[in-house]
Order: C-alpha cells, then structure tokens, then sequence
C-alpha cells in the first residue's frame, strides 16, 4: 500500500517474477514502469537512488544477471525471471562486504548518495576484475557520477577492497594518510 | 590553549559518523521518506524571462477538482523570500522577471497527474524588454530591478591609487571572465511539507541551512516560532546549492500541504532543478596593475562585476567575498576595488563552494602570469617578491598578525611537483609535439567565517547535553551533507570531554531541538562551530568538577558517573555557548576596512596540462595542492574536501558550461552539462602544513570552499605555459581552444633567466 491507499501492486497487470538480493519477488505492475520506481516504490528498497532519470549519473545502478545496469532505463518487464543485486543486498548477516568495509576506512564516501550505485559498480568491476589496475578501477566506474569527492578514494578504496579480498577481509584500524603523504590514486 | 596540546581523537580518522547508514543504503534522504496520506507537488513557472501575466487559464479537459492549486493569493504572510533583501516573490503575482519564476502551485495524490496538468494550465503575458548581460545591465538603458539594476556595490580603497601610476616602472591591464556553474549535487533539491492546525508547518527536506527555511516559513505564513519546525533530511550533496533555494522550495510545499490538508512531497527532477535553481554567478574582473622597477607591486586598480540575476537573493554576500578576495595574498601599497553586482533576467544566482573567491581569484592569478610576462620575470618569482608576510597588512589593512608561511608552501609545492625540471623539459619537447605540456601554478587564500563583523551578528549559539542513556548530544543547527560536520564536531566534544568517540553523538537537526548555531557555510564549521562546542564542553567539565565531584583527573567511567550524579540531582545537563570574536577585530562595514575575517586558509596550487593541438582538448595530467588550513581534524576527510573540490574546479575550468539562451537554460541536463567523471580526475597530491589557529575549534581554520579557488588559474596558466596563448575566460572548452589557437600567434615570450 502507497500513502493514498491505494495498493502499488495491482492485479489487473500481469506478474513479473525475478530475484532480488536472493529473494524471489512478484510484482503486478505496468511493464514500461522503471526498474528503479519498482525497487524503490513496490519494493520498498529505497537505496537505489535516482540522480538524473537519463542514465548518466549512476545513481540507480543495479546488478541485473551479472551486468550492471542503469536502473532508471530499465522498463521493469525486461527484469522477467532476472537475478538482481542492489546495495541492500551487498552486507551479509549484518556484516560489512568488504567494499563497504573499503569505502568507510578510505573516506569513499561523502554524501551517500552515488555511493550505493558506486558500491554496485565497484562489486560488478571486483567480479570480473578481482585485481583491477588503476586505469581499470577508472574505467569500471567512468559511469558512476561522484560530485563530492573527485572519486580519488573511491578509486582508494576499490583497491583496498581488492587486496582485502586476498588477505584478511577485516581491518581494525583505520588508514591514516600522513600528513606528508602523497594521496592519490595509484 | 588547547591547539598544541596531543589528542587522542582529533588529528585521527575516525570513520564516519553516518558512514555504515550510506553504505548500506539506509540514509533517508527526502525522497525515501513517504507520509500518511501523502500528494505530490508540482510548480508552474514562467516561460518568458520578464512580463506581465494578463492571464492564467485552465484546460476544461483536466478535472481541476482534483487537484490543489495555489496562487500567490493563498500566501497567508508575505509574498517574499527574503535572504538580505525583500525583493524576490515566493509565487509571481502579475508580474515575472526571469524564465522559470514559480507562478502557481499544483498538487494530486498521483504523481503522474501532474505532468498533465502541468501543460494545461496556459499563462498569456505582456512581453516586457529583458537584460541578459552586465553589459547591459550596467548601461542602464533599460531598468529591471530597482532605480539602477545596481543589486550591490562596494568599494575598498587602500592608500592612494591615482598617484601611483605615475611613479611606475610597468602598467599592465587585463580582462578575465568566468562562467555560471551548477552545483550538480548528485541529489536534486526536495522537501516534504505538512500541515496541522495545531502545530501549523513542518518541513523535512534536503538543506543546509535548517534556520534559514524557518525564518522564510514564518514569513511567508506570519507564524511564531513555535509554529514553525524544519527537519534536515540526509542531504546528498549541497555545495552552496542548498543554502538559499530550498526557502523557496519549503514554503511551496508548505502552501501546497495547507491548502490541500495532505503532507506535499516536491522533488525535482534534474532537468527542473538545473534549469530553475541557483548557479554561480557570472564574472568579468579588469584589472590595471603598476610595478616598479624592481617588479614590486605599487598600485592595484580592480573593476570586478557579476551577474546577479533577477533577484537579490545573496549576490551582494558573494559580491562581497569577491571584493574582499580580489587582491590575492599579495602585499600592494594603493589598492581600489570598484564592485558591482548587476540585476538582469537570468534566473538568480546564488550561493557556490567558494561564495564569490573563485571568480576573483581566478582573475588576480591568471593576471600575475600576465604581469609576470610583460616584466619578463619567472611568474614563480613575481609572486614570490610580493607576499605578504606576518606583520605585512592586507587590503582592508587588516594586520597579519597570525604566522604565516606562503614561502614554504611555494617551495613545498615546487619541489613536489618538480616544477622547475618539467617546465623546462616540456620547454624542450613541446616544439616537436603536437601536445603541448606546461606547467601552472595559483597562489591564493581563503577567509574563514563570515566577512567583517558576520559572526557577531550571527550570535551563534551551539553546544552539548547528556542525555537519560549518558550519551553526550551535540546541539547545532550545522548540517552534515558529505563534508563532515557529524564526525568533527562529534571528534571535538569528544577530545575535549575526556571520553570516547562513540559517547558522542549529534542531535536530529531540527529547529525543534537544536539552537541556531548559525548557517552551515562560510568554511566556518570547523573554525567557529567547531570552536563553541570545545568551549561548552569545557565548560561542561567545570560545571561537573563544581556540582558533582567530577575530578582533576578522571577516566571515561568517573565522567559518566559524574553527569548521572549531576542529573539525578539538578535534572537536566547541557552547556551551551555563544561565539565570542577574537579580541582586537575592528571592521568598518562602510569604508570596507578593518579586519576581514578571522582567519586564512592559504594554497599553492599546481597544475600539470596536456593541450593536443590536433583535437583541441586539455588535459589535467596531475595536480598538487600544497595548503596551510590551520590544525587538520581529520586527515581522511580533509583530504577529501581538498579533491573533490579540485576536482569542481577542474570542471570549472574545462568542462562545465552553462547554455544561456533567451534567459532560459539549454543544457539542462546531465548528458548535455558534463562535469569531471572517474576518467577524467587526474592524481591530486595534497599536502598539509599546520598552523593551529588559536581561537578555532582544536586550532581549525576553514578548509571547504579553499579548493575551488585555486584549479582554474592554475590550468590556464598552464595552459599559456604550453601554447603560448593567454585564455582569459573559463569555462575553456575545445571550441574555445581551437578559436584562440588558430586565432593567436603565440604571444612573445621574453627570455627566462
């Protein structure tokens, strides 16, 4: 049910079927009905976040059966018996994903709101990419719009999320730049 | 004095206070938020940029019933946001003066509706002749605002300019340019306004500066105080951008849920937000700069004019931050600045990162290069020759009294960058390269704080209590929207309490619950908030040694212990201050003289472009920025307030145009107005030196806006380094290359030594 009552699942469209964060889900609603609006509105998952409406920003990045997409471009009948991931999806039993984890020791997130598609991009480059290289780490997010942080520790904290992956996943301590230190990318 | 002192808290990077919620996906900005019976709110607005509305008429096809509209009539209060002056409407009422101007007001259960609707309201006008340009507006052939189109002027004057010139060895002239900007907060501008007759308005939204929502809501509904309520949102980003606009955006929704007695939720899309909402005002800087023969400054004679838009909203603040940043950390004898802020029918400009330095220090530091050149002199060693120095006073003849190191920094960011080498080896390869590399550098400062007096007008008031749970609130009106007030103010109370940083948390802002502790902006939380909650928690400390045997020494538990004592005895427990001014600031808001600001912030930028003479694009290879921002609270997110505005800049500089036509934005959207992406950021080394600044919270100065001023001189300049051409006006896009590339034989460079 939506605030003015009305129910935002609707019988007189047809189901669709598909996986979110493991969880079978049913939606009947207008097949042309944005992916994203079905997340946020239906579904309720509400960190998916939109910032341009046009496929620019990244904002509303999901993984769709291994592939990452916009959200906000996706009518939500292509989503049909699909396998999607979205940042509520990412930390497991309460735990920290290890991207997670890199971002909130490495300052990769500012405001939040490109973080969540950022994560989604990051997790969808890590799979393909388990080790990536600074120019791969650039291009896996090139589609990601970050306006706060000039992405110097997003790209910090992809890497650091690589090389957790390989080590120990979990760091106690967080990373101090000295104030000598030369902070940038590579 | 507490600056020198170790910490435990401060001076380490603690992870974000709110971090888990945003990586989780938890974080309720405003559009994650539903109420009760909810509707959504849509606006009608102007499609001309200066007239008489003859009439509004409704489509007999739509079921206007269903919906809620609003008209200027239904303002309870006054039709006026006002932010310094009562100019600006918060709905036109017969009259528009810019494209976009909100006229009516549209609400409906369903969303979609609204779009239709949208477009069958139709609004006929009486054209009126519009001004598009400072040009025209400062000819005052045509009046659109007040008596002269003069929304601001100011005029600061040190020693004697017109004696001056004479006495020159060199007399060097300029005119540089800059353009509008768009903040591009990833998260468009929203509220969520509701109605109750018993507790009149309530408004969650995305903003930062919570009082200054409520002060326009009591306005626009002639409330109290107590009918009144504004409730920050997780806000995804602001820039400046969510300082002024979002009073108009609230008293919207707030007209909108009175009269349909439905909360009103109104979040723009991108296109509406780019296309109605602020941008940085547009610039054009003259300067006339005598040296004499030793290439010492003798006289600085700056002509500095924006363009304010249609309204006043806070271009005479910004105007001022210009002036006051226009002479560059540069010691001058004679100095004039003539400022004007020029009304015209572009939407209004406001509030951005920076308040106005960016434009002006952008002029001054491409000007040095300039001067530089003309005396055949190393731009390196122009600059050196003239900084001020501790003892030296600046422009407003404010005393330099606080130690200063604009030497070291210069070296620091020569020798990191290897400047010297890699000019003159660019020097040497760029005659048989069709890409073109230089070298540039800015050299610049920032005031912290309100200008002049400002802070003792703003009375901030901020401070700490200990709630039931012992738990130590922070109480401010200071908004976190990425750049970090949660985690440093929370550091603060917590060094200076003795106790760990879990005690501490931050109260909700809302003006239910927290004192006005003044506007988050001004790189001033750090610095001067920062500052009052030190003070209170100190005074915390001594409240409890007095009434409730807290010790000369005590640990974490003794301290809890201490204030329950303190509770069960006397109730509650809080400790609230106002700011108080360093001693010795004298400022004549008049004469434009005295002491500025309370404290800089001083940078060397450096920049590293490539420029390729066959597709005209440049290229930021690498970029250092070496800054002195008094005591560093936390290196982490220091160091990202440092890139992520370098990187605005970047974009400022070479990327981020907007398309004015007819008044009306033509490239409002995301594909069409491009910032830097992942690919295009370059290395960013940054660089701290520390001088804590003694009246600022665990020795703070402003750390914010300081990084946008800097990247766009400091790429132009490299820019000339490479080609040989002076480009004058930002943003510098490819076109613009190719125009003064092809254009331009490169300029005669006189022999370096």
């Amino acid at each position: 049910m939506n605030a003015n009552g009305r129910a935002r699942t609707d019988a007189h469209w047809p189901a669709i079927r598909f996986t979110v964060n493991g969880e079978i889900r049913t939606v009947n609603v207008p097949p042309m009905k944005r992916l994203l609006d079905v997340l946020r509105e239906d579904l309720h998952l509400t960190g998916t976040k939109e910032g341009c409406g046009e496929g620019e920003c990244g904002s509303c990045s999901v993984r769709m059966n291994d592939e990452l997409v916009n959200s906000c471009l996706v009518p939500v009948l292509q989503a049909e018996g699909a396998d999607i991931q979205t940042v509520e999806g990412l930390a497991l039993d309460g735990e920290l994903h290890p991207l997670q984890e890199a971002f909130l020791q490495n300052g990769g997130a500012q405001c939040g709101i490109c973080t969540p598609g950022m994560l989604m991009a990051a997790a969808q480059l890590l799979a393909h990419r388990p080790h990536p290289s600074e120019a791969e780490i650039r291009e896996g997010l090139a589609g990601n719009l970050c306006r706060c942080t000039g992405f110097v520790r997003i790209f910090e904290s992809v890497a650091a999320a690589a090389g957790a992956s390989e080590s120990e996943p979990a760091k106690e301590s967080v990373k101090e730049p000295k104030m000598e230190q030369t902070n940038h990318a590579r | 004095m507490s600056t020198h002192a170790t910490t435990r808290i401060v001076g380490t990077s603690v992870p974000r206070k709110e971090g888990v919620d945003k990586l989780v996906g938890r974080a309720c900005y405003v559009d994650d938020m539903e109420r009760e019976g909810m509707w959504y709110g849509a606006t009608v607005r102007s499609t001309i940029p200066r007239g008489l509305i003859r009439s509004i008429a409704f489509d007999r096809r739509i079921d206007w019933s269903q919906f809620t509209v609003v008209t200027a009539a239904d303002i309870p209060g006054e039709n006026i946001i006002q932010l310094i002056i009562a100019d600006q409407p918060c709905l036109a009422d017969g009259k528009v003066n810019h494209c976009e101007e909100p006229i009516l007001l549209l609400a409906h259960p369903d969303k979609h509706k609204l779009r239709e609707a949208l477009g069958g309201v139709k609004i006929e006008y009486d054209p009126l002749p519009p001004v598009f340009s400072i040009e025209e507006s400062e000819r005052q052939d045509l009046i659109v605002w007040g008596a002269d189109n003069l929304l601001k002027s100011f005029l600061l004057e040190k020693g004697d300019v017109d004696s001056a010139w004479a006495r020159a060895a060199n007399i060097v002239e300029g005119e540089y340019c800059t353009g509008g900007q768009e903040h591009l907060y990833i998260e468009n501008q929203g509220v969520i306004a509701e109605y109750s007759a018993e507790d009149e308005v309530t408004v969650w939204g995305s903003l930062q500066c919570p009082y200054y929502v409520f002060k326009a809501l009591r306005g626009v509904f002639d409330l109290p105080e107590d009918k009144v309520r504004v409730v920050q949102t997780e806000t995804g980003g602001a820039f400046g951008g969510k300082e002024d606009y979002p009073s108009i955006l609230a008293c919207h929704a707030a007209l909108l849920a009175k009269k349909s007695g439905h909360p009103v939720k109104m979040v723009y899309d991108r296109m509406e937000d780019l296309a109605v909402t602020t941008k940085r005002h547009p610039a054009r800087v003259r300067h006339r700069t005598a040296l004499d023969k030793n290439g010492k400054l003798l006289a600085m004679e700056i002509h500095l004019d924006t363009d304010g838009g249609a309204y006043a909203t806070l271009s005479s603040t910004v105007l001022s931050r210009a002036t006051l940043h226009s002479t560059g950390p540069y010691l001058c004898p004679n100095v004039r600045v003539r400022a004007h802020s020029w009304a015209t029918n572009h939407v209004p400009y406001g509030a951005f990162r920076g308040f106005g330095a960016p434009q002006a220090v952008f002029a001054m530091e491409r000007h040095m290069d300039e001067v530089a050149a003309a005396l055949g002199l190393d731009p390196i060693e122009l600059r050196r020759r003239n900084f001020l120095h501790e003892g030296d006073t600046n422009a407003t003849e404010q005393l330099m009294r606080e130690p200063m190191m604009l030497d070291q920094l210069l070296d620091r960011a020569l020798q990191e960058s290897d400047y010297h080498a890699k000019r003159s080896q660019f020097a040497r390869e760029n005659a048989r390269n069709p890409v073109k590399r230089g070298m540039g550098i800015a050299a610049f400062y920032h005031g912290s704080g309100f200008t002049g007096s400002g802070e003792l007008y703003l009375n901030s008031l901020g401070g700490v209590d200990v709630t039931p749970e012992g738990k130590v609130r922070v109480l401010v009106s200071n908004t976190e929207f990425g750049q970090g007030t949660n985690t440093i103010l929370t550091q603060i109370a917590a060094e200076a309490l003795g106790i760990e940083y879990s005690d501490v948390t931050m109260a909700a802002p809302d003006t239910n619950m927290v004192p006005n502790s003044g506007p988050t902006v001004a790189s001033r939380t750090s610095m001067v908030v920062g500052r009052l909650i030190e003070r209170a928690s100190l005074q915390l400390i001594s409240l409890l040694r007095e009434q409730a045997n807290l010790g000369a020494t005590y640990t974490r538990e003794e301290f809890l212990a201490a204030c329950e004592r303190y509770r069960a005895a006397h109730g509650e427990l809080s400790s609230m201050c106002h700011y108080e001014a360093p001693p010795g600031i004298y400022w004549d808001d008049q004469k434009y003289h005295g002491e500025s600001y309370g404290a800089y912030a001083w940078a060397i930028y450096v920049a590293q472009v490539a420029v390729d003479t066959v597709t005209y694009s440049a290229e930021v290879e690498d970029f250092w920025a070496v800054q002195e921002v008094g005591r560093v609270l936390h290196p982490v997110m220091a160091a990202g307030q440092i890139e992520g505005g370098i990187a605005q800049g970047i974009g400022y500089a070479l990327y981020e145009k907007v398309v004015l036509a007819d008044g009306r934005m033509t490239n409002n959207q995301m594909t069409n107005y491009i910032m830097p992406t992942a690919e295009d950021v370059p290395p960013i080394h940054v660089y701290f030196e520390e001088i804590p600044f003694r009246y600022g919270g665990f020795g703070a100065k402003g750390i914010g806006e300081l990084p946008h001023d800097g990247p766009a001189p400091a790429i132009l300049n490299a820019i000339r380094d490479a080609t040989g051409v002076s480009f004058t006006s930002i943003p510098l896009l490819p076109e613009d290359l190719y125009a003064g590339l092809a254009a331009s034989q490169p300029v005669e460079e006189p022999a370096l030594p």
